[in-house]
């Protein structure tokens, strides 16, 4: 698993990459009230504004982590969006991704790094 | 936060695992360990206890209850001569324009009045009052004293062992409560649609009075993000946001706390600021008004959303106020602001949110119907 700056946990998985956000993130957000996913098939750049979540308190926007393909979204989350207060690294993933350049895995951060991030 | 103001329950809230915020120049808790969501459900359910500390609180004193209470008429639309001793109502300070400088609650005690207004207007409402009040009437500011409410359908199954008067009271009655031995001034009332008491108390004595009050297996400590979900489902009205200085009582649709004496052809018909205003649009009508509206689908849409009468082109017609996650309706909800004409209940708008129009109905006040003592 990796992890970036924008609280995003990444997992291969064959050749496609499931993206969610982590159990921290999703504690500074609080119960989480609405969940706006891309459509399947949508083409996204790294750092585009793809996922829009909503807790009670505020609106927060998760970026694409890299360049590629939507292939699938987890339309549970979109039925149920407090399943990212309940299961944020697991059953609360956004959305699977065929990535086009995989360089940006690099940079991101292994768990212990995520760890010592977040403090 | 350094220069923030605490509250008597500053401890109280840090010892029950509060996130604290900077709210109104206070450092306040919005949300304690079980969320804003389960605070809420709670509240409806059983009892919340909530810090309103950071209110203020004044009393207004004089040679005789008339001097007192027309010295506030001078300054509120509101029928303040007629109030009975033991008994409050809800006022607003209004501006030479009509708009409105602050809402309130008032209360009689005796010949006196308890006056409590919101925190982030408290000093400019204190300075306006003595303005016009100094030297004949005397303004107390009770800062030395903490204000906590008790909100839910068990409040008073809570208090009526500690002292059975509090279960003798109705809604908007206040009365002098002996609680574990903290003599408390206490009405029963709240801004959350429930049945509830708000109590003050000195604030020496405030944490040992909060801290027994949670010992009940009912009371949970609430904080301010459960307080406005339950606020915005009851049809409350947040200053500063659904009302300001250019907003009228009228547009407001808070007509029904102008009591007919203040009215056009009342004993004491105007006399207060903006009067020439108000007092025709409570006759011919305000051009927009507040409103209730429940967006179609579930994104939550906040203060600022503009609302447009059609789904394509036009200009903005007016704005939600407030808006978010209702969790009793289990849906978004918002209030805000339209022309009469569109105004009407199950009427269709449209707000726009991240660059798209989604529909809006309007929906009759409050979400959540009140469930107060009377």
């Amino acid at each position: 698993m990796k992890y970036t700056e924008e609280h995003e946990w990444l997992l291969a998985e064959g050749e496609l990459i499931v993206v969610g956000i982590t159990e921290h993130a999703a504690e500074q957000l609080g119960d989480v009230v609405f969940v706006e996913l891309p459509d399947e098939g949508d083409e996204v750049s790294k750092d585009d504004e793809i996922v829009v979540i909503e807790s009670v308190k505020a609106a927060s926007d998760i970026l694409a982590p890299l360049d590629g393909e939507i292939v699938e979204i987890n339309e549970a989350l979109v039925e149920n969006p407090a399943l990212i207060n309940e299961d944020a690294e697991g059953a609360a993933w956004f959305f699977k991704m065929r990535p086009s350049d995989l360089s940006p895995m690099d940079d991101y951060m292994d768990a212990a790094g995520y760890k010592t991030f977040i403090g | 936060m350094s220069d923030l103001n605490r509250t008597p329950l500053y401890d109280t809230h840090l010892q029950l695992g509060a996130k604290m915020v900077p709210f109104a120049g206070y450092e306040m808790p919005v949300q304690y360990a079980a969320g804003v969501m389960q605070e809420h459900q709670h509240t409806r359910a059983q009892a919340g206890l909530f810090d309103v500390s950071h209110m203020g609180q004044l009393r207004v004193s004089g040679p005789s209850w008339e001097a007192v209470a027309l010295g506030l008429e001078r300054l509120v639309p509101q029928d303040v001569l007629g109030l009975a001793d033991g008994r409050q109502r809800y006022g607003l300070l209004t501006n030479d324009a009509g708009g409105i400088s602050d809402d309130l609650i008032f209360a009689r005690q005796g010949d006196a009045l308890v006056i409590v207004v919101n925190a982030a207007c408290k000093e400019a409402d204190i300075a306006h009052i003595r303005a016009a009040f100094e030297p004949d009437l005397t303004v107390t500011d009770l800062a030395d004293r903490a204000l906590i409410a008790l909100q839910g359908p068990v409040s008073e199954a809570v208090l009526a062992p500690l002292d059975p008067r509090a279960a003798e009271m109705r809604f908007m009655d206040c009365a002098h409560l002996d609680l574990g031995g903290v003599e408390v001034w206490a009405s029963r009332s709240g801004y959350t649609g429930e049945d509830g008491f708000e109590i003050s108390v000195p604030a020496t004595a405030a944490a040992g009075l909060a801290e027994a009050l949670l010992a009940h297996s009912a009371v949970q400590a609430i904080g301010l993000g459960a307080r406005d979900s339950l606020r915005l489902e009851a049809g409350l009205c947040l200053y500063g946001q659904d009302i300001d200085a250019g907003t009228t009582p009228v547009e407001a649709g808070l007509t029904w706390s102008i009591q007919k004496v203040r009215r056009a052809g009342g004993a004491r018909a105007g006399g207060f600021p903006g009067a020439d205003r108000i007092l025709a649009e409570l006759q011919d009508g305000a051009a927009r008004r507040r409103i209730g509206l429940r967006p179609e689908g579930r994104a939550p849409m906040r203060a600022g959303v503009p609302l447009f009468a059609v789904a394509e082109g036009g200009t903005a017609i007016g704005q939600i106020t407030s808006g978010g996650f209702g969790p009793t309706v289990g849906g978004p909800l918002a209030m805000g602001y339209a022309p009469n004409a569109l105004a009407q209940p199950g009427a269709v708008l449209f707000g726009e949110l991240r660059g798209k129009r989604l529909p809006v109905t309007v929906t009759p006040l409050p979400f959540v119907a009140a469930r107060f003592k009377r």
